[in-house]
């Protein structure tokens, strides 16, 4: 089978090709931005092909320049992104050995490849990549024919490699925020109070006086405010918020924080899994978690630049793909795609759809009524916080019938959420701008079993051997808030719910929660992942419940296809939970970097931890009201605890995304490290100082 | 009105014609193109921005150029360069301490601040030193590592025994 991105793009020099100055140029559709995709992709490129790692030219991601790979989402980029290159490299690679046995006169079964050259027996035969690229056509459709390397004869794969992105990062480099175009003017747009809020005045002899050189654009209750310098910008953007008067201003009840406020919206119910058994004599057990909405909080507010000379528009961004940043912008612009370049430039780490699609397009719109001048908008850090896209607040009850013998043998997930994917409009409100066209709602996304795709199923139900299981799933439409896909969609909640509710089930069976996972898990790779976690974190000394001190566990297979994670807590609790240790197993599949690999495990485990025990976007006024840091905290440096973590290799041939699968098994181990510190279990995130002295009061 | 100011940045004589009021931040960023002090929340509570002024560390976004006059001033520039890497950066590199990059020109300056004045300091110390500094990709323990091990490395260069016992 040919790998999908590959048939998407099936031109093989659109993947390889070979550089006069004897590099190779190696290019794909996925972008960095920080998580070590592209250093991990090149690894698997140079191993296909047998090149040295210095000989590759990995291009940036521009339009034209890279294969058209959609957005770079989902931890899926090294599965899918990386089947395709190394294909594609592969095929490359046999095809340079037949056109070295064409002009040796042997077999190409006689020659292989080292570090770019072509031996015969062990010999130069003084051919490589270079001197034979006239004699092969890399403008070619891919067959995908040609076998990948064994992992016993990989030379790079498996090697841990340093960041290609990151020593610009450490010299004060590598940013799209650094770029500093010739003639380049800063805009900002002034923001509606809400998605329905219209324009019914502005002063603009007020904006005048802060800001004498300012150019105002008003279209509809679109404005914007164009200087020659971001000072003078924020100076002109200030004084606007004082000279709009909006009509139709948001006013959002602070209450509409809480998942809890869910079931009073409209919503759309999906339904899957066993028929329900009425009646059943079993013993039944239900709880019920919230997690609220979390912003992506990325460092940087989002910056994009936009320049139109009247023919074509240029757009640097620093989004999660190219070519949808491509198509958006011709939706909202009415220019054709062939009349729009896109150049991705590195931006702070987003975890999802936060705010970066959104200042490039703001600037899109300004350029092409203000052709000339590069137009740069950097948001602020309000921007960022009430602007961007947040990822959902979740609703999750539980429902589990237990056997005599305390098993698990049915078990209902009845999930609320607003859609996690799908929403790539922007912060531009439809009718904010006549003409304007917001991107409509994705059509339905499918599984490849041909089910519906839900970003709130994901790991709905717990990774072990269960009878019956079933899944209700209730999507609010419209969501009171933008919101939009986040670091792992509903895996992580999910799986905070569901494998603390896993935890009451042992208890309510009078069972050790490690030995009660193992007897219900028949996978010898969980099983693996779980029996080593248990050793490593001291499992057998656990001790009593409620003395202040917790151990808590937890374990899923992400998605229930990718890679088997476990996750153990070790913590404190007075007022506050005091994280002393955490540990996390990973049988990732096949490792192509493994310092990589670890990175992102223990990235995704403190940024979980934070969401567990600190975060929580308050809605309010306009839409969101918590937009400063101080509203907004984030686990620091010093709450942040040592860290292990441990890869298994199960010889598996495959890789697994490993971006986001760690942070569903560190929260329900917080959780329920906090529930054997307390003996009261705190069901609804964060776990905050209120929400453990209620949960102590109920007890 | 506009004025001169003079102080040193990263060691070298600077003049610019600047607003006293006019942030350090924009200086930097804009006329003096220097992009490692990096813009994040304007308000300083992100730590992006982190310069060294006369010793200690403070947020460009809220330093104005009127009060600098005669100071030093030291940016992530001023620490090394790719060719020659301040012992930090060569840590950070090695322990690939970073993921998205974004804070580590501010956290490597409050590094530095805190070596300057600690050459030895416990994990504790470290933490409470970078405690300002917010890192979204949870690279913490790699920095405090590589801190760490910057440290050690300059003790070593300098005969530095640690505090005596």
């Amino acid at each position: 089978m040919i790998p999908p991105m590959l048939a998407a793009n099936p031109q093989l020099d659109r993947w390889v090709s070979f550089q006069p100055d004897g590099r190779a140029r190696i290019a794909f559709g996925r972008v960095e931005y920080g998580q070590g995709t592209v250093t991990a992709l090149a690894q698997m490129a140079a191993d296909e092909l047998d090149l040295p790692f210095e000989r590759l030219n990995v291009v940036p991601a521009a339009t034209g320049d890279v294969p058209d790979e959609g957005l770079t989402v989902g931890s899926m980029s090294l599965e899918m992104s990386g089947w395709a290159i190394r294909t594609a490299a592969a095929e490359v690679r046999q095809l340079f050995l037949a056109a070295a046995a064409g002009r040796l006169g042997c077999a190409p079964g006689e020659l292989e490849v080292r570090d770019g050259t072509m031996l015969r027996d062990g010999a130069p035969t003084g051919l490589d990549y270079w001197s034979l690229a006239a004699d092969v056509d890399l403008a070619r459709p891919a067959t995908g024919a040609a076998p990948l390397k064994s992992r016993d004869r990989f030379t790079r794969m498996g090697e841990s490699q340093p960041r290609l992105d990151l020593p610009a990062k450490l010299f004060g480099q590598a940013f799209l925020h650094d770029i500093a175009l010739p003639g380049m003017r800063h805009a900002r747009v002034l923001r509606q109070p809400g998605r329905n809020a219209r324009l019914a005045g502005l002063d603009e002899a007020l904006i005048r006086r802060a800001a004498p050189g300012v150019d105002i654009l008003v279209e509809g209750s679109f404005v914007a405010l164009i200087c020659a310098s971001e000072a003078e910008a924020a100076r002109a953007h200030a004084a606007a918020e004082r000279a709009a008067r909006w009509q139709g201003a948001a006013d959002l009840d602070p209450a509409l924080s809480e998942p809890q406020a869910f079931k009073a919206m409209p919503h759309q119910t999906f339904e899957a899994g066993a028929p329900r058994q009425e009646g059943s004599n079993r013993r039944r057990i239900t709880a019920s978690y919230g997690k609220p909405y979390i912003s992506h909080g990325s460092l940087g507010p989002s910056a994009g630049i936009a320049q139109y000379d009247g023919a074509k528009l240029t757009i640097w961004t620093h989004n999660q793909g190219v070519y949808p940043m491509r198509a958006l912008a011709a939706r909202i612009t009415g220019l054709a795609p062939d009349a729009i370049h896109v150049i991705h430039a590195q931006g702070p780490g987003c975890y999802g759809h936060n705010g970066a699609d959104d200042p490039p397009i703001d600037a899109a719109i300004i350029a092409v009524r203000r052709p000339g001048a590069p137009i740069r908008v950097q948001w602020r850090r309000e921007d960022e916080f009430g602007h961007a896209p947040v990822g959902t607040a979740m609703l999750m009850e539980l429902s589990a019938e237990l056997d005599p013998s305390g098993r698990l043998v049915d078990y209902t997930a009845e999930i609320w959420n607003t859609p996690h994917t799908g929403a790539r409009g922007t912060a531009v409100a439809e009718g904010a701008l006549p003409g304007y066209r917001a991107p409509g709602q994705a059509p339905q996304r499918l599984m490849p079993d041909g089910t519906r795709f839900s970003g709130g199923l994901l790991n709905a139900l717990p990774s072990y051997d269960i009878a019956a299981t079933r899944t209700v799933e209730h999507v609010i439409e419209p969501p009171p808030i933008r919101t939009s896909s986040l670091r792992s969609l509903g895996g992580a909640p999910n799986t905070f719910a569901g494998e603390s509710f896993v935890d009451e089930l042992a208890e309510a069976a009078g069972q050790d929660p490690l030995a009660y996972r193992l007897a219900m898990l028949s996978d010898p790779r969980g099983r693996a992942v779980l029996t080593r976690l248990a050793e490593l974190c001291g499992w057998a000394g656990r001790g009593a419940a409620g003395t202040g001190q917790g151990l808590g566990i937890a374990y899923d297979r992400h998605r229930n296809r990718g890679a088997y994670v476990g996750c153990a807590a070790l913590l404190t609790v007075d007022t506050e939970v005091r994280l002393t240790r955490l540990w996390c197993v990973c049988d990732g599949g096949l490792i192509v970097n493994p310092d990589g690999a670890k990175n992102q495990l223990e990235g995704g485990m403190v940024m979980a931890a934070s969401w567990a025990l600190k975060e929580r976007v308050q809605l309010g006024g306009a839409g969101v009201a918590s937009i400063t840091w101080d509203d907004y905290p984030i686990l620091r440096f010093s709450e942040v605890p040592p860290i292990e973590i441990e890869l298994l290799d199960a010889k598996d041939a495959r890789p697994m995304g490993l971006g986001e699968v760690s942070q569903g098994p560190v929260m329900a181990a917080i959780g329920n490290a906090v529930a054997h510190a307390l003996g009261a279990r705190v069901r609804d995130l964060p776990m905050t100082h209120d929400r453990i002295a209620a949960a102590l009061l109920r007890e | 009105m506009p004025q001169a100011i003079e102080f040193s940045l990263n060691g070298t004589a600077t003049r610019v014609e600047a607003e006293p009021g006019e942030l350090l931040l924009d200086v930097l960023r804009g006329r003096l193109a220097l992009y490692g002090a990096r813009f994040g929340c304007g308000a300083g509570q992100c730590g992006a921005c982190a310069v060294i002024v006369e010793g200690e560390v403070v947020a460009a976004c809220q330093a104005e150029m009127g009060g600098l006059a005669g100071k030093s001033v030291t940016t992530v520039e001023g620490l090394g360069a790719a060719q020659d890497p301040h012992p930090l950066q060569a840590a950070f590199l090695e322990l690939q301490a970073g993921q998205c990059g974004y804070c580590l020109s501010g956290i490597l300056v409050g590094a530095k601040a805190l070596l300057d004045r600690n050459p030895d300091p416990s994990r504790a110390e470290i933490a409470a030193a970078l405690d300002w500094h917010l890192c979204r990709c949870g690279v913490h323990n790699r920095v405090m590592d590589a801190v760490a091990l910057a440290a050690r490395r300059m003790r070593a260069k300098t005969g530095f025994a640690g505090a005596a016992a």
